[in-house]
């Protein structure tokens, strides 16, 4: 067996016990990288001397029975919109192709206090705006199921990461479904925690009451793992929740103990608009649970038909406003030769930024005008309230919803590119998550007839991760679809 | 024209830059004067991915100040991004609070020329961050020094409640006097501390009928001088304008101007008020301020009596001056030394004319203040009281006083070494007084005589007692022993 097979925790547990060493482990990611990502493009840097010099770190550290990190040794990816002391920050953006921030993200920071081997970041949509990867002003992507095919997105190159096991998990991040979506395409396990789990210092702000960092794995156990080193409080971020509040769960600990009495949400009218195959494979995972003893209930949704309307409007607004300091000024790219500074403002951010980074800059902009503020910001605040009421009502009645992740599987690179409101519909399962700050997790479920990975999206009340991973471990231990591998991948690799 | 009369309506903004430890979102301290761009960081650097926390201090000194303007303090507060392009504002939003500030519907009382006060309403008082500095030193490019971004700034609001220019100045006097007081800035003009706008129209009554000026705003005044003449200028010149040109307010004509502090006039800067969009919205990287009960009241055990209140309060309590009581009250300090020494026993206008007339030229000329210049209460009071028993003249006093600050001795032991112990001792007092009026037979006799001289040969008798004594005799019991010897 390949070392690449075996998942994190495997790893993590052969290199404590000194069976493999993570020079060795982390000399293969390396290598495998160098021959599939050429076809992937899952990775915007590679940290090749600086992960070889800390996996042997870990080895020394473990030959001399040091104590060491939960994640010792272990080679992960990082999505590129987290700061990282090493290398460019770059958020897949022209703008910010050759920034290198001073400072690690809190996340980052505790991967690496976990000993984890940091082997390279990652490709996304530019600042986090896509569903598909496409929109990175740097790379392309491709899905390792069929190249033809996107990887889904904004996280798209961290799930191709995972799933062409080019690193053992990943870190992405989630505004409206960043995490689960190309988790969904790649069939790989993304998890967007609760909103305010995870630090969002150092994580370049999309959306700020959106975002949240999360993790990618093969195994519901790896995401769980990930989950475990980086979530907690963080006093740089006002909005990271107190533990006093919400205590970070040991999440590996109870994890393969199913949930009694366990009650599944189905919101069946809401799903009615999925493909035939997903809505098949759902419905499959759903008597899935109840084979294993859970109530199925069905579950009333209103005001999620409202949730991509809303979405567009507060993410957008916000992203107006976090996007504004990347002007030519203070750092990034400056266009060559402007008249005034106004010109430097005007003409940096008309050439660096990507179409559709500039389309939410106007939509926000507009959004937030005088005048227009009550009808467009107040009223999208008005409806993710609604959307918050949806939810607070749906898990009175269950401990956990599933619904598809995306209504179609991985669709062709170019097939949406063009038609920004089609792409911003293959959104709709996963916003409304977002709006309401609650945790989902996806998982696979499936195969279309096409060999492309279905994902299961399961919901749980805020800072119920514990649980919602055994709901979700529940699935998985009941099914192999985390087993297959991509074969255009292995293809590569024979 | 002649039947033309007119009013000054004054409203104010202004800035007051708080002396809190770090700045207002993150941890860098606050210094200033420092290499550029040496007192920064991720968050006030506004790189991505940086996020701000909230100041508790700042919000505190804000909260406190806003209760000494008599505010409601709101209950829920929240923090807004205000939306601008300049290269000084490295996130190109500025964070400020908008609709819901965190103080509000307060005034303040202040002291006018006859004694009285006037209350003027204050309309909000907010908390917001300062951005950088744009320095135009290097030829073709501009340079951006981030130091002072993140300063934490209280913008206070008030209404148009000012009828003339020493209004205004008085306004922005107490308002320095009471954060100086409170402790939340050192409210220090050459610093920039204080930074004033002033919003200035007039009314007209000409023939029956009432005529409002267009509002002009002036920016960015730091000091009391040019606040007070700016609005003065600005009074004289809408004046000119209205009887030249009949303009009134209407609706966006509203116009911006400078100081131009050379030629002494404001400067137009923009004709119209321009469409200003700041886009305002909750910034989603904060969290509300919900002051709790506990909270506010711990922060109103901090309030102190204001300085005007105390003002007033030493006219009546002590029999000040209204001018010396407003010297005493002008800082905190220096008021609590005052009340010290006299709670120490010793007379209230004899340790105000000590300190007023020695003690703060002393501190001033040092740049210091009266403890700063290692005096004490209780040495100060000890003086008061050797002059008030005659034990030492008032000149020897003020001399004693200066002889402290400078060895820090105190002024028992100072009056020996100095010699300044006045002689009370009448026996003794007598043989030098029959001495000289036996040398000073002529003057002796205008004394007796009565009448116009009298007063004035009294008076040179004494000067020659104490300058036989040296300035050492205690010229009433010398004057009692003349009125005996001379039956006048």
């Amino acid at each position: 067996m390949s070392v690449h097979d075996l998942t994190a925790i495997e790893l993590r547990d052969r290199i404590a016990a000194g069976r493999i060493g993570s020079v060795e482990a982390t000399r293969a990611v390396l290598d495998r990288i160098e021959r599939v990502d050429p076809t992937v493009g899952a990775y915007l840097s590679v940290f090749r001397d600086r992960a070889i010099e800390a996996a042997e770190a870990v080895d020394r550290r473990i030959a001399a029975g040091q104590r060491v990190g939960p994640l010792a040794g272990v080679p992960v990816a990082v999505k590129d919109v987290m700061c990282t002391s090493f290398g460019a920050t770059t958020c897949g953006s022209r703008i910010l192709e050759n920034f290198h921030s001073p400072y690690d993200a809190t996340a980052v920071r505790r991967l690496l206090a976990a000993d984890a081997v940091i082997v390279g970041k990652t490709n996304m949509d530019e600042f986090a705006m896509g569903s598909s990867t496409e929109n990175s002003g740097l790379k392309r992507t491709v899905n390792p199921w069929d190249t033809s095919r996107v990887p889904g997105g904004s996280s798209g190159g961290s799930a191709a990461a995972v799933a062409a096991r080019v690193c053992f998990a990943a870190l992405g991040s989630d505004t409206g479904g960043s995490i689960r979506q190309p988790a969904s395409f790649c069939g790989v396990v993304g998890l967007k925690p609760t909103y305010g789990r995870v630090s969002r210092y150092g994580l370049v702000a999309y959306g700020s009451s959106l975002d949240q960092i999360g993790p990618f794995g093969r195994t519901v156990a790896d995401a769980a793992l990930m989950l475990e080193v980086i979530a907690g409080h963080d006093p740089a971020d006002s909005t990271s929740v107190s533990e006093d509040v919400a205590p970070v769960d040991g999440y590996l600990a109870n994890l393969n103990q199913p949930v009694e009495g366990l009650r599944i949400g189905v919101a069946s009218s809401f799903n009615a608009g999925a493909d035939p195959a997903v809505r098949q494979a759902i419905d499959r995972a759903v008597s899935g649970y109840r084979g294993a003893g859970a109530q199925i209930v069905e579950v009333a949704m209103p005001h999620l038909d409202y949730a991509i309307a809303a979405y567009y409007v507060i993410a957008t607004a916000e992203a107006s406003s976090n996007l504004a300091r990347y002007d030519g000024v203070h750092y990034g790219y400056r266009t060559p030769n402007p008249a005034d500074y106004v010109e430097v403002y005007s003409k940096s951010r008309e050439e660096a930024f990507g179409k559709e980074v500039k389309r939410r800059i106007m939509l926000g902009t507009y959004a937030l005008s005088s005048g227009y503020y009550d009808a467009y910001y107040l009223k999208a605040l008005k409806v993710r309230n609604l959307i918050r009421g949806d939810f607070v009502r749906a898990f009175e009645q269950c401990d956990a919803i599933c619904m598809p992740v995306a209504p179609t599987t991985a669709f062709r690179v170019g097939e949406k590119v063009d038609d920004p409101l089609k792409m911003y519909l293959s959104d709709i399962y996963t916003i409304a998550v977002n709006l309401a700050g609650v945790p989902g997790i996806s998982v696979p479920c499936g195969f279309d007839e096409s060999g492309l990975p279905i994902g299961l999206q399961v919901i749980g009340p805020a800072f119920s991760e514990a649980k919602l991973l055994r709901i979700a471990r529940m699935h998985e231990s009941r099914t192999d679809w985390h087993t297959k591998r991509p074969a255009a991948i292995e293809r590569i690799t024979a | 024209m002649s039947d033309l009369t007119y009013k000054i309506i004054v409203g104010l903004e202004i800035h007051v830059q708080l002396n809190t430890r770090t700045k207002m979102f993150c941890g860098c301290a606050l210094r200033f004067g420092e290499e550029a761009n040496s007192r920064v960081c991720p968050v006030c650097l506004g790189l991505p991915g940086a996020l701000p926390v909230m100041n508790g201090q700042a919000v505190e000194y804000a909260i406190l100040t806003a209760m000494a303007l008599n505010c409601e303090i709101a209950p829920f507060t929240k923090w807004d991004r205000k939306s601008y392009y300049y290269p000084d504002l490295p996130k190109n939003y500025q964070i400020s609070q908008y609709d819901l500030p965190l103080g509000s519907n307060g005034y303040i009382e202040i002291p006018l020329d006859d004694g009285q006060t006037r209350r003027i309403r204050i309309r909000r008082a907010h908390l917001e961050e300062d951005a950088g500095k744009n320095l135009h030193t290097a030829g073709y490019h501009s340079q951006v020094d981030l130091n002072r971004a993140g300063t934490p700034l209280l913008e206070i609001v008030t209404e148009p409640d000012m009828n003339s220019a020493d209004q205004v100045r008085a306004l922005a006097v107490e308002l320095q006097r009471i954060v100086r007081y409170l402790g939340v800035s050192e409210a220090d003009m050459q610093k920039g501390h204080m930074r004033f706008e002033p919003n200035v129209n007039l009314v007209i009554e000409r023939a029956g009928q009432q005529f409002k000026t267009p509002i002009a705003e002036v920016k960015n005044l730091n000091s009391f001088r040019a606040l007070e003449r700016s609005v003065a200028y600005e009074a004289e010149r809408q004046l000119d304008a209205f009887i030249e040109t009949g303009a009134t307010m209407q609706m966006g004509n509203k116009s911006t101007r400078g100081w131009d502090d050379v030629n002494q006039v404001t400067v137009l800067q923009r004709e119209k008020e321009e469409a200003h969009d700041y886009r305002y919205f909750p910034d989603p990287d904060l969290v509300p301020v919900m002051p709790s009960a506990e909270w506010l009241t711990q922060i109103r055990s901090r309030l102190c009596e204001l300085p005007v209140q105390r003002q007033v309060r030493y006219v009546q309590e002590y029999g000040l001056s209204d001018y010396d009581a407003g010297v005493l009250t002008a800082d905190r300090s220096t008021a609590d030394f005052f009340e010290q020494a006299v709670r120490a026993g010793a007379a209230s206008k004899r340790v105000c004319n000590l300190l007023t007339q020695v003690g703060l030229k002393l501190a001033n000329e040092r740049g210091r203040d009266l403890a700063g210049l290692g005096l004490e209460p209780a040495g100060v009071a000890d003086l008061a009281k050797m002059i008030d028993a005659g034990a030492v003249s008032a000149s020897a006093g003020n001399t004693i006083l200066s002889a402290m600050v400078e060895t820090g001795k105190k002024p028992d032991l100072l009056a020996q070494e100095l010699n300044l112990i006045q002689k009370s001792d009448a026996g003794e007092l007598e043989r030098v007084l029959d001495q000289v009026l036996a040398e000073n037979a002529a003057a002796v006799a205008e004394v007796t005589a009565g009448g116009k001289k009298s007063q004035k040969a009294r008076g040179y008798l004494m000067g020659q007692v104490m300058q036989k004594t040296r300035g050492q005799a205690n010229p009433k019991i010398v004057s009692e022993l003349m009125s005996k010897k001379l039956g006048v």
